[in-house]
């Protein structure tokens, strides 16, 4: 039996325009385990997804509200935030 | 100490707050962000700041902590923003820290400011004429960052 993976997931600023909603909880394929795993899953359910996620280099990632690299596991219960390079101040 | 909030602030009652009862403070350095009414030659009515509720306030922290490692000499500190929509000349950002004597206050309030501008999770949507835009990262603030980097 296979065991999916479900998360929490928010989007912010122009990521968030283009994906379409803020926050979504979603069953993920249990070989997804990394960042970079999980964009690149995300980035194949649809054009919105793929246009927002396109640049790598426009992608920051949090996992559990910290900063972390595309090498870094995803799991059960994380809270994952995409977002694109900070602006504030 | 860190506040999150859409209310404006007053800067010198926040600065009484901060150096009340401690007479060890000779200096206060601080920063004050506002709203500009242009960004290169395009106007701006107004910009609204988008931020990650909960995270906001564990980077700040998190920035604030490093400050006061690095400068023990820092014996108060504060670091007050704002989001939601505001207009040009409003108040953004509060950054203000304390000292017996002004070096370690001014270098970790600019330490602060450049690690924020970086770190914290705010963006800013600016409504132009043309619409509303969100502002592109500046690489010029990467570079102010860069030089507290001791590695």
């Amino acid at each position: 039996m296979e065991r999916n993976i479900r998360m929490k997931l928010l989007y912010f600023a122009w990521i968030r325009s283009k994906i379409g909603v803020a926050e979504e909880h979603l069953d993920l394929p249990s070989d997804v385990t990394d960042v970079a795993g999980l964009v690149a899953w995300l980035k194949a359910r649809g054009p919105r997804y793929a246009d927002a996620l396109a640049s790598p280099k426009a992608l920051r990632v949090a996992v559990n509200q910290t900063y972390v690299g595309w090498d870094h596991p995803v799991r059960a219960q994380d809270e994952i935030a995409l977002f694109p390079p900070v602006t504030g101040g | 100490m860190i506040r999150v909030q859409p209310e404006d602030f007053d800067v010198g009652h926040e600065i009484a707050l901060l150096t009340r009862g401690n007479n060890s403070i000779g200096g206060v350095a601080c920063f004050i962000g506002l709203v500009r009414d242009l960004a290169g030659e395009q106007a701006i009515g107004a910009m609204t700041l988008e931020h990650y509720p909960g995270m906001t306030e564990r980077e700040l922290a998190r920035i604030e902590d490093e400050a006061l490692r690095r400068w023990p000499a820092v014996v108060a500190s504060l670091i007050v923003h704002r989001h939601g929509r505001l207009q040009p000349g409003d108040r953004i950002v509060l950054v203000a820290t304390a000292s017996a004597h002004r070096a370690a206050a001014f270098e970790a309030c600019a330490f602060l400011v450049d690690y924020l501008k970086t770190k914290a999770p705010f963006w800013k949507q600016e409504e132009t004429p043309e619409g509303a835009r969100w502002v592109a990262a500046d690489a010029r603030d990467d570079d102010a960052a860069k030089r507290w980097t001791t590695d």
